[in-house]
């Protein structure tokens, strides 16, 4: 049985790593192939530093990110503390009911509904074009809030509610208490929710797919239109880069976590 | 200030932002799959969709194939991991996770480098001296991409409830005479099931909508609901009968969730990630 398990749990880990050892086997390729290795080479690699396009697409990933992800935690956070404090079950339920859609609905729905409203209120008021940065930051705030809000609404109910009213009995004006008492409770809350949004915007790709204009591009979106042809090692040797940097992240992360138990 | 209108305050944010970007556009979806291109009320995006039966029926059954190989990889797969020790969990789940950091769209269009004519396995096989497979735009290919694609959104939650099992629950099960078949109907299977349910549904909805996994696995032959939906609106743009396809696809999410959640009564399933 403990053979049995042992070959299985293997077996699980060759099966999820295949693709992601072909995709750093083959980024080394000297030739232009994806299935055919002809020689060891880094060609792929400085190819990446000089494409001005890539790193246009990368940057824009980036921006975009940071923005969606600052922006929804801001008003994730706002509106986890609005519905702890609501009073009325019936509103705060259907709030979350509403909130709960675009995690339930899947990605291309999401992504459809969108684009229906844009090019509709484009319509009305006679724009051009009705797709841009714009409508794609909000379409990822839009995707990101949900998670920022059900990271830090558990941990509001967690929180004694009589250390607010203790700090607003002691002169702390309610906006002064929820700094003060509040927002260090919650506080790892928001910056797991962060974390989630901030990921989750630089990987989406279905949603960007269809509320982005033509002149934004991010890397999933550049990578979609680049598998439409034929794939070059080059965009392996992109995505091993990445892959490398979450790997060291990660490792570093867990072997902290670990040293740190063995300490205590 | 009063506390209650400075709640308000902080609510209405939130509120016409959800209004105004989750409610309205699930009406503009219908909107679009009830007019025509000018905006006059027609039924004709509804009853195009019967040309589209097959492409419903073959989108659910390979997610139902998939969800189903999912399940029974995943199922011991989380079991082993919530025996090991805590540090071994934790590296394991990392582990885990990790492709999932990867793009979509590379893992995908890595599986296509190894089924392909000339991939990887056809490689090997022509080194055996064996002929090669056709594996790219086969049921099976498209099948493998979804396994592979959301396997982890079903080891995740059944490993998470299954490291909360008491380990004294099942010695005491020991204790009360079970053997390992009992264990796992009796206590393992009933308090896991939570876990099973979310994982169903978080293995079921990507799959039953994607679009990129049929196109590079399916090799152009094989059409989901996704890939109907992706040509309406972005090679036809024939956003009336792209909305209409949604509204479906929609229901039938709506339709499987309420199925999936008549097996848990409590909400501790949830979302785990």
């Amino acid at each position: 049985m403990k053979t049995l398990s042992k070959i299985f749990t293997a077996l699980m880990f060759l099966f999820l790593y295949a693709p992601l050892l072909v995709m750093v086997f083959f980024s080394f390729n000297e030739s232009k192939s994806t299935s055919v290795f002809t020689g060891f080479s880094l060609k792929w690699y400085s190819e990446l530093l000089n494409s001005s396009d890539t790193i246009t697409a990368l940057k824009n990933t980036l921006i975009l990110a940071v923005l969606s992800a600052v922006i929804a935690t801001l008003l994730g956070t706002l509106a986890a503390v609005g519905i702890y404090n609501m009073r009325s079950k019936v509103w705060s339920s259907s709030i979350m009911s509403v909130t709960n859609i675009p995690m339930m609905n899947p990605d291309i729905v999401t992504g459809v509904s969108l684009m229906l409203l844009f090019v509709f209120v484009g319509r009305l008021i006679g724009a051009i074009t009705s797709l841009n940065f714009f409508t794609l930051l909000i379409a990822h705030i839009t995707f990101n809030l949900p998670y920022v809000i059900l990271n830090v609404l558990p941990k509001l109910n967690q929180t004694d509610p009589h250390l607010a009213e203790a700090a607003q009995d002691l002169g702390c004006t309610p906006i002064k208490s929820f700094f003060k008492v509040v927002l260090p409770a919650i506080y790892s809350g928001i910056l797991s929710g962060f974390l989630m949004a901030f990921t989750l915007s630089l990987d989406d790709f279905v949603i960007s797919y269809y509320t982005t204009g033509a002149d934004f591009q991010t890397l999933p979106l550049k990578i979609f239109s680049m598998t439409k042809k034929v794939v070059k090692p080059d965009m392996y040797a992109l995505s091993s880069v990445i892959f490398i940097t979450v790997l060291v992240l990660l490792l570093i992360i867990n072997i902290g976590q670990i040293r740190t138990r063995k300490s205590n | 200030m009063k506390p209650s209108l400075l709640n308000r305050i902080i609510n209405a944010p939130y509120i016409l932002w959800s209004a105004i970007f989750i409610v309205i556009p699930l009406f503009i979806v219908v909107y679009y799959a009830f007019t025509d291109a000018n905006g006059a009320l027609t039924l004709h995006n509804i009853f195009e969709l019967k040309e589209y039966k097959h492409t419903f029926l073959i989108s659910i059954w390979y997610s139902v194939i998939a969800t189903v190989i999912t399940l029974i990889i995943s199922y011991p797969f989380a079991y082993i991991m919530s025996r090991k020790s805590v540090n071994k969990q934790q590296m394991m789940m990392m582990l885990v996770m990790l492709p999932m950091w990867m793009n979509l769209l590379i893992r995908t269009y890595s599986w296509m480098n190894i089924l392909e004519k000339t991939g990887i396995i056809n490689t090997l096989l022509g080194y055996m001296g064996l002929s090669p497979l056709k594996l790219i735009g086969t049921p099976g290919a498209v099948i493998l991409g979804m396994v592979y694609n959301y396997v982890p959104y079903m080891i995740l939650p059944i490993y998470s409830v299954m490291s909360k099992i008491e380990p004294s629950l099942l010695e005491a099960a020991e204790d009360l005479g079970s053997n390992g078949f009992m264990k796992l109907k009796k206590v393992i299977f009933p308090l896991s099931l939570p876990g099973v349910v979310s994982g169903i549904t978080m293995v079921f909805v990507p799959s039953v909508s994607t679009f990129y996994i049929s196109q590079k696995l399916g090799g152009g032959k094989i059409m989901l609901i996704g890939d109907a939906i992706e040509r309406q609106i972005q090679t036809s743009y024939n956003y009336n009968l792209g909305a209409s396809l949604s509204l479906i696809l929609m229901i039938l999410i709506l339709i499987s969730m309420a199925i999936m959640n008549r097996f848990t009564s409590s909400e501790d399933g949830g979302i785990i990630v």
